[in-house]
């Protein structure tokens, strides 16, 4: 992927599948420390530890044939590339959390880029879906709770509405300016 | 800068005109290939495309949802507009960002489905 946010759209489609009604996005940077990582955690259906293993690693074998998916072993190579790490917890009827560690000044690190429209879109194109974003940049922090913008919304404006999608790209763009600080505000 | 007392002024609002707008049932729905082959492709800026005209046109009546790999990867990004009066189906293949903008505007305001993005006209 050219950017580590289209991992993310591509990562939390998982979430989906599985059935998850809440899941968190976190994406934590830490320049003093050269880390940037980008947790996905969800209440899906959840996966067995055999099954993580053999996401996770396409090549592991077991006795059921699957089809190969490449989402997440990509994913986790381009962590493991800047010399970070990746995890996957999981359990079964509970939920999974994917955690990937990256190194940003490794020369193989690829940008975040626009997280900003991963997220918006995940939220416009899944109303009934609940998300919170968490973006953290050393001393700043912005959070997007969906469940706090139901509360407000109440039922007469749905997530997806024009008014509110609109509204929505401006503050999450505004907000995540200031986080992320540096470029032009 | 955007704050979530715009949010309630938005709500308000939409209280108002509740029921001057027809509830629920979207005329259309736009289903846009998320799956990895279709972003590694480049369907996030197509998602966003039709999400950013639908809302700028202010449509109530299109509903844009994201859909898995339909198994036609060579043609990402796929994009599949669904009439949800008569279940008919329109392929549009190879999208981008401005094929996306014309079919809002032709397909979703107009009615006329642009023959040129089709599958039919692409294989
Ligand atoms: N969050 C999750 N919850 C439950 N199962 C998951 C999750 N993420 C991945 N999986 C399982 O791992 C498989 C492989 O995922 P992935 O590598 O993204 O490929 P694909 O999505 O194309 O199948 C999925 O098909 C699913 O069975
Ligand atoms: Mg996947």
């Amino acid at each position: 992927m050219r950017e580590l946010a289209l991992n993310v759209m591509d990562i939390t489609q998982n979430s989906i599948s599985a059935g998850a009604t809440l899941i968190h996005i976190t994406v934590e940077e830490n320049t003093g420390k050269d880390r940037l990582s980008i947790a996905v955690e969800d209440n899906g259906c959840g996966m067995t530890e055999e099954q993580v293993k053999s996401v996770i690693d396409p090549f592991y074998t077991t006795r059921t044939t699957r089809k190969v998916g490449l989402g997440v072993p990509l994913f986790k190579m381009e962590a493991e590339m800047t010399g970070g790490s990746f995890r996957i917890d999981s359990e079964k009827g509970k939920g999974t959390k994917l955690l990937a560690e990256f190194v940003p000044s490794h020369v193989d690190m690829i940008p975040l880029g626009n997280i900003t429209d991963t997220v918006f879109l995940l939220i416009t194109c899944n109303p009934s879906l609940d998300f919170v974003y968490r973006r953290v940049k050393d001393e700043a922090e912005f959070v997007l709770d969906t469940r706090e913008l139901r509360e407000i919304l109440g039922e007469d404006a749905p997530l997806n509405s024009p008014e509110v999608t609109q509204w929505l790209k401006g503050y999450l763009e505004e907000q995540t300016q200031i986080v992320e600080g540096g470029n032009s505000i | 800068m955007k704050s979530l007392a715009e949010l309630q002024a938005i709500r308000d609002k939409a209280r108002m005109q509740v029921g001057l707008r027809s509830e629920g049932n979207a005329e259309f729905r736009v289903q846009v290939g998320m799956a990895t082959c279709g972003i590694a492709a480049g369907a996030r800026p197509v998602l966003n495309a039709f999400v950013e005209e639908a809302a700028k046109r202010g449509l109530q009546n299109v509903m844009i949802t994201q859909t898995g790999c339909i198994g036609i990867c060579q043609f990402e990004p796929v994009v599949e507009v669904i009439n949800t009066k008569d279940g008919s189906k329109v392929t549009y293949v190879k999208m981008t960002a401005e094929k996306a903008v014309r079919v809002v505007n032709d397909h979703l305001v107009n009615g006329n489905v642009v023959t040129e993005f089709t599958i039919g006209a692409n294989s």
